[in-house]
């Protein structure tokens, strides 16, 4: 769009103002900065605008209103109450095979399991494991749309309209909430998950959003036909029940019966996935965190990991990037967008720039970036004095703790990483004599492609949310400084004879014709592409073919552990295990994969989901005998 | 020294604000970006202004049409770019969507329309057009289309055809891999490569145009 001149003058623009030293309040002053912390993209500021684009129906970044920051508190999400199977939401009960008796009111099947691409295919998808492992507890989510949804309380802010997840009652009255409800369940307890698609009809969309939804729980070691797959999305009027064993990895492998203690997940997130449409309708609302305690991370930081307690000192926050139309004051989305979406209004659990009253203690925060595009590298920042560094804790990566904890000033994370860190507000209070201190992101990203790297001055970054330090009080939880151990990572050391890869593969990302491939193949949910063989390890190498755009891929089923990575090595925080990798430029990266118990096809996709849903995607399947495919 | 670079960059800034406010959509933008005097717009009319404009187009059978009005307004569509002389991607994704027209052959042209809009309007006259379409055994429902070069300059921008790349950008060949396909009344918009396999191309247009099928969306 923008022609190569107004790109130069960008760029000089830029260089001015760094050269020049202009504080952020100056840029204010003049005008050239939202409140969000964005360069105003006006008159050459930006590479991308183009002139007098900020009138009704201009969904870009730098013409959303203005809205004032740190208004409101950060809304915690409740926690999904259980249900009885007496629930009238659980009439007919969930069962191994699924219910696809046709509902005389709307000529499709009650439940949507056994669809595959909105075809029923009878006969597939009864639950694996079911009987062996016996549902424990039961949850009803009502996906449905809430007109009076309020990201701010800046008046001046229309109520908006999400689709989202409720708390499972069939009254009016239980609204969707974005992010949805806090799922928790515990290792060793299976549940199931009801879900109704009560969305409304598709005309009545608000301008993006389609009403046919499958719910990924994003990192869970699942069989298909729980994963929430792309292609297994359902119908408004149909149910669709989720089961989890809630084993550990390996459970039905070398690990029998419960699974590897050390392939233990915590923090997931469950989405939409629906196949060409999963960025509008998350972008819409349709993300929830799910937390897994065991008897090690129980909760409670009594006993176990002595972690601090949930829900108390235990707080999950969903970071979400938006744009607003300027003319219409309501959350937009560009459905004609190919490369990728960033937002001016930085939201947290759904509220623009919250504040969060802690006390003087620690607590675990539970990162997630839901995107759709935006990556994070996320300080904490004192705004009375912009010299001080402060140190915090990573303990987890992508949900999952690392063996012990790992002190940084800042973590980079791609879209559907999570982090979970502890901070320690009485030191801070004390060291930096603050009771302000705020999650700030610092990377500088102009478009949807990818962040340029570059990390912005303190204060010259997005305020993600406030934190307001009160009182001192009790804490009980386990201080990261005596370097407590958490779970050991599963052996990758290849002069083991028993990790040996059976097989290598490599996956190239790139741009084709001005569509987002793997291995120069677009997805399709009627092609399977390779097979690997259940119970067996294998060696993946993913490839960035590009110098303009990251991506963050993440593979369904199981989770890897990284061997190798190009531009910026593998950091103390990613020796871990993961389930997103996020490719920088041109990077290669070399993964550790074990496949366990489930058969079925899963994906391997960027989260960017914009790129995801044009096509950069793939399926793979897992089954009693692998391929040999080395590039599928 | 760095003062004066202050400076100049300041009086540079003050100037461009001066121009911004005097244009009116600028002044426009400014007054609800501070004083949020939103409107009730429908959504679907914003998809119109940001996506549809209504230029006037010529189909390669020679009719005068206007974009909005008599190819998009209250169908289902599926919309590329192409140009008779590509010779990179367009005759693949062409071929591809003839796969796709035999597939779909009792709907294109009925309720669902195909729409190919050339890169190269200078060139692509409506007998050239004609010329490409019969060589490649484009059936009836499927036009093709050419204009003047400025409104399909517009078009390819609002239908989001680009780059961000300004390099890649101006290489028509980047623009010519995308399909995008929609109901517009209803506001639900879905792309696929050109290139993806046909079946899955069909599949995913059925899937958008005709949800929920009872039965499913078979294409073969």
């Amino acid at each position: 769009m923008a022609n190569p001149r107004e790109v130069a003058n960008a760029r000089t623009n830029r260089l001015e103002i760094i050269k020049a030293g202009l504080k952020r309040r100056d840029l204010f002053k003049m005008g050239l900065l939202t409140s969000a912390g964005y360069l105003v993209p006006k008159n050459g500021l930006s590479a991308w605008a183009f002139d007098n684009h900020c009138g009704p129906g201009a969904c870009n970044p730098g013409c959303s209103p203005r809205i004032t920051p740190f208004l409101d508190p950060l809304p915690i999400p409740p926690v999904l109450p259980e249900r009885t199977l007496a629930d009238p939401g659980l009439t007919p009960a969930p069962q191994e095979f699924p219910n696809n008796a046709i509902n005389p009111v709307n000529q499709l099947p009650f439940e949507g399991r056994g669809q595959f691409n909105g075809t029923l295919r009878p006969g597939t998808d009864s639950f694996q494991f079911f009987t062996q492992y016996p549902v424990q507890h039961y949850f009803v989510q009502r996906i449905r749309a809430n007109p009076n949804f309020r990201i701010t309380s800046d008046t001046s802010i229309p109520a908006q309209t999400i689709w989202g997840f409720n708390q499972g009652g069939a009254d009016p009255s239980d609204v969707a909430i974005a992010p949805g409800p806090t799922i928790v369940a515990h290792y060793q307890q299976p549940i199931v998950v009801r879900r109704f698609n009560e969305l409304p009809p598709q005309n009545q969309n608000g301008g993006f959003g389609v009403p046919e939804v499958s719910t990924h729980l994003h990192n869970f070691h699942h069989g298909t036909e729980s994963d929430g797959g792309p292609c297994r999305y359902f119908f408004r009027g149909q149910y669709f029940d989720y089961y989890s064993t809630l084993q550990q990895a390996g459970f039905d492998f070398n690990n029998q019966p419960n699974g590897d203690i050390n392939e233990s997940l915590s923090t997931l997130f469950y989405h939409d996935h629906r196949v060409d449409h999963t960025a509008e309708n998350v972008y819409k609302g349709m993300s929830g965190f799910q937390l897994l305690f065991n008897n090690f991370d129980t909760g409670d930081e009594g006993s176990g990991f002595h972690l601090p307690s949930f829900p108390a000192f235990d707080i999950p926050i969903s970071l979400a990037d938006k744009l607003i139309d300027p003319g219409t004051g309501l959350v937009c989305f560009d459905t004609f967008e190919n490369d990728g979406l960033v937002g001016d209004v930085q939201l947290a659990n759904g509220k623009v720039q919250p504040f969060l009253d802690v006390s003087q203690r620690r607590y675990r925060f539970r990162i997630l970036d839901s995107g759709p595009s935006r990556f994070y590298q996320l300080f904490l920042t004192n705004p009375n004095n912009l010299n001080q560094v402060i140190p915090f804790w990573v303990i987890a990566n992508d949900g999952n703790l690392l063996p012990a904890p790992v002190q940084v000033t800042s973590f980079r994370m791609g879209v559907a990483e999570r982090f979970d860190i502890i901070i320690d507000f009485k030191q801070i209070a004390s060291q930096f004599g603050t009771s302000i201190v705020r999650l700030e992101n610092r990377l500088q990203q102009n478009d949807g492609r990818a962040p340029t790297n570059n990390i912005l001055g303190a204060g010259r970054g997005t305020y993600c949310m406030e934190f307001r330090i009160g009182a001192q009080v009790a804490d009980g939880s386990v201080d990261p400084a005596t370097a407590p151990h958490f779970y050991t990572l599963p052996s990758t050391s290849l002069t083991d004879a028993t990790v040996i890869p059976r097989i290598t593969r490599t996956f190239t990302f790139d741009q084709s014709d001005g569509g987002w491939v793997v291995n120069d193949r677009f997805m399709s949910c009627n092609q399977i592409r390779f097979t690997v063989q259940r119970n067996s390890i294998e060696r993946w190498i993913l490839q960035n073919n590009g110098g303009e755009w990251q991506h963050p891929i993440h593979i369904h089923l199981e989770e890897f552990q990284i061997l190798r990575r190009g531009s910026r090595g593998s950091a103390a925080v990613e020796h871990s295990r993961k389930d997103v990798l996020t490719l920088n430029f041109d990077e290669r990266a070399e993964l550790f994969f074990r496949f366990r118990d489930f058969r079925g096809d899963y994906p391997l996709h960027c989260h960017n989901t914009i790129h995801e849903d044009h096509a950069m995607m793939l399926l793979f399947q897992v089954q009693d005998v692998g391929d040999n495919k080395t590039s599928p | 020294m760095a003062d004066m670079k202050r400076r100049t960059f300041l009086v540079g800034a003050a100037a461009g604000f001066v121009i911004a406010s005097s244009s009116p959509v600028g002044s426009k933008s400014n007054k609800l970006r501070d004083a949020h005097q939103f409107q009730n717009i429908h959504p679907r009319e914003l998809i119109r202004r940001r996506h549809f404009p209504n230029v006037p187009m010529i189909t390669h059978e020679g009719r005068r049409v206007l974009f909005y009005d008599d190819l998009i307004k209250d169908k289902k569509v599926i919309l590329n770019f192409m140009f008779a002389t590509c010779e990179k991607a367009c005759p693949l994704v062409t071929a591809n969507l003839v796969k796709v027209q035999k597939m779909l052959h009792d709907r294109i042209g009925h309720d669902i329309f195909m729409y190919s809009i050339t890169l190269a309007p200078e060139v692509d006259t409506p007998k050239k057009l004609r010329e490409y379409a019969a060589m490649h055994g484009v059936q009836r429902g499927w036009q093709f289309l050419t204009g003047k070069p400025a409104d399909i300059e517009l078009l390819r921008r609002s239908l989001g055809f680009t780059q961000r790349n300004p390099v890649r950008d101006a290489d028509k060949t980047n623009h010519i891999g995308v399909i995008r396909f929609g109901t517009e009344a209803s506001m639900r918009w879905a792309a696929c490569p050109g290139l993806a396999p046909p079946d899955w191309v069909a599949t995913s247009i059925l899937s958008e145009m005709d949800s929920p099928l009872k039965g499913g969306f078979k294409t073969t």
